[in-house]
């Protein structure tokens, strides 16, 4: 059967494509800022942990000191980490956090799915991932314009830990392309969880797990160097290092410039697995969604 | 060719049958029992272009399933529909721009922001050039007179502020089939009254297709000519609204004003009192009786005054419901 002939409408291109993503991310961004008090605080919160992490590992460090003997020419290393190595391992982990993690996401999803929002984006001519992304991009925009200062304020401060000093220029692009996919990873990752929530409705205790493993293994609470090397070799396998251990490693050249090239394209690999993945699982759950009702 | 083409559809959805009880819920983490209940049990339907129609029908009648099966939202179990020509469930972006959804329950205006905002978003999505966007924005504020409230965050307007934005957005791109899902839910009746008007107005001005389920009947006679019942998943109906009472009651209501001091003894004889307030008494009679029965009282009583009258539009449609569930 022939459809009835529309009247003219915009054309719809890959402009008006990029127009639209671009308006989205503007509209949220203006929504963002709607919450002045909540974010500020949110963003200094962040700021917290990193004044015990320098304690605990100055306490951890002292203790191997005394162990072996307080040699002050030969001082102790864990997992080819000094002290001020690791302070600054922990200073880089926050900054690849604040591109890889994406709080509510998941969980936002699954309200949607419950609550039926998500019809929205079924009578409209959007696509729901898209406008996620687009969402959370303009939320992390907004999470960087507010926390630079603070952040430059807090690495100034803490310049003494970086005995390196500054990385060389392909060390500093491939720790700002690791950036930019750790959060291309962090958000793909989470929005497939969120679309589980097809089947289960409910995340959260998933969601939980994954926070749970994603701490030890993307090198969040410690640098992943540190674990037993079989472990070491396996962990290294995962993704889940992309969201944390990567970032910093490449930062303080703890990766070797040879190996630099290839753990960027296995990188920018599971980037692609992600959006795929992610873009499968929603599909299939929009069909058993639409089979179903809601 | 009808705008709106519903052929037989079916909807079931498979639903988890939870008993009562801890043990049960236990049980039912390992073993559950599933029921199919059918929402829609095989629904005809042709609209043609320009037409408002009403869906009545009790809650779970399928009425919103429907809707929800003409905008795409969800597949069916059987059966074909199209509007405008296109199959809604395929959900292709060309369809998508060219009707609307809008759900009196739902929200889907940006909570914290000013509604112009999500317009300005809604501008973007469906392709809307600029000035047309401008005048069409201009032409709907002015109608349902929220010029004023454009820049305040929609989360601050009152619900029946928000229905309008709601409305406004989506008709700013010009759709021509519009689904409305109990548009005046929860409004004063003055909301409603202005909601009603705005509809009026704009369906006949852009000769736009309408379909909309509401409980009220006030707003179904204020828009519809034409009247869809649906009930237990099937079409009983379909005509004018005047109609219904024509088809669905055998009964005329028969008031009798008698003369002081001329009680008759035994009323229930005439038909089944409804109401009585001496010397005024309400009968409802069978529609075939009514001839038979006044020419027997007015021969035996002094009667006063006489009225006969079709019995209320909502008691005839609440029976209906009553007999079909």
């Amino acid at each position: 059967m022939s459809t009835i002939p529309a009247s003219p409408l915009a054309k719809i291109g890959a402009v008006h494509q990029v127009k639209t993503w671009w308006m989205m991310i503007r509209i949220s961004l203006e929504e963002r800022l709607a919450y002045r008090g909540d974010f500020a605080l949110g963003t200094l919160m962040r700021f917290l942990p990193i004044i015990t992490q320098i304690f605990l590992w100055g306490a951890i460090f002292n203790a191997v000191a005394a162990q072996s003997g307080n040699d002050e020419n030969n001082p102790p290393m864990l997992g080819g980490y000094a002290l001020p190595d690791m302070v600054a391992y922990f200073l880089l982990t926050m900054i690849a956090r604040a591109f890889s993690s994406m709080p509510g996401l998941a969980s936002g999803i699954a309200s949607q799915v419950r609550q039926g929002e998500i019809k929205k984006y079924l009578i409209q001519p959007v696509d729901l991932i898209s406008f996620l992304l687009c969402t959370r991009i303009a939320h992390k925009l907004a999470y960087y314009v507010v926390a630079t200062l603070p952040f430059a304020f807090v690495f100034f401060l803490c310049r003494g830990f970086f005995t390196e000093g500054f990385p060389p220029p392909a060390y500093f692009i491939a720790f700002l392309g690791s950036l930019v996919m750790g959060f291309m990873i962090g958000f793909f990752l989470e929005a497939t969880i969120g679309m589980i929530s097809f089947w289960l409705l409910e995340v959260n205790s998933l969601l939980l797990i994954f926070m749970l493993f994603s701490f030890f293994l993307s090198g969040h609470m410690f640098p992943l160097s540190l674990l037993p090397p079989d472990i070491e070799w396996f962990v290294n396998l995962l993704p889940l290092k992309y969201l944390a251990y990567f970032p910093a490693a490449i930062f303080l050249q703890k990766i070797p410039e040879d190996e630099l090239a290839t753990e960027m394209a296995i990188e920018a690999g599971w980037v692609v697995f992600f959006i795929i993945v992610c873009r499968w699982m929603y599909e299939r759950g929009l069909k058993r969604y639409s089979g179903f009702g809601g | 060719m009808p705008i709106i083409d519903v052929r037989d559809l079916t909807k079931s959805y498979r639903v988890f049958r939870k008993r009562e009880g801890l043990v049960e819920s236990v049980r039912g983490l390992f073993r559950r029992q599933y029921t199919e209940i059918a929402a829609v049990r095989g629904i005809n339907l042709q609209v043609e272009a320009g037409e408002f129609v009403a869906f009545l029908g009790p809650n779970g009648a399928g009425k919103t399933t429907t809707l929800k099966l003409l905008s795409g939202v969800i597949n069916p179990s059987g059966g074909q529909a199209t509007v405008m020509g296109y199959v809604p469930w395929e959900r292709s972006n060309e369809y998508r721009r060219r009707f609307a959804l809008v759900m009196g329950q739902k929200n889907q205006l940006w909570w914290d922001l000013p509604a112009q905002e999500s317009y300005r978003l809604h501008q973007q999505i469906y392709g809307v050039q600029p000035d047309r966007f401008k005048a069409r924005l201009d032409e709907l504020t002015d109608l349902l007179d929220v010029t004023k409230l454009l820049g305040q965050p929609v989360r601050e307007l009152s619900l029946g502020e928000r229905m309008k934005m709601e409305l406004i957005a989506a008709l700013l791109h010009s759709p021509e089939v519009l689904f409305l899902d109990e548009p005046t839910i929860g409004l004063d009746v003055i909301a409603q009254h202005n909601i009603q008007k705005f509809l009026r107005f704009y369906q006949e001005k852009h000769k736009i297709t309408i379909l909309l389920t509401s409980h009220y009947m006030k707003d179904v006679a204020a828009l519809c000519k034409r009247v869809v019942i649906v009930a237990g998943g099937l079409v009983q109906y379909d005509g004018s609204l005047a109609g219904i009472v024509d088809k669905f009651s055998g009964k005329k209501i028969v008031t009798l004003q008698f003369a002081d001091g001329d009680e008759p003894s035994n009323l229930a004889r005439l038909g089944t009192v409804l109401d009585t307030h001496w010397p005024k008494v309400k009968i409802s009679i069978a529609r075939t009786d009514v001839p038979r029965v006044l020419a027997e009282t007015l021969r035996d009583y002094a009667i006063e005054d006489v009225s006969v009258e079709d019995p209320p539009l909502e008691d005839v449609i609440a029976d209906l419901f009553h007999q079909v569930s």
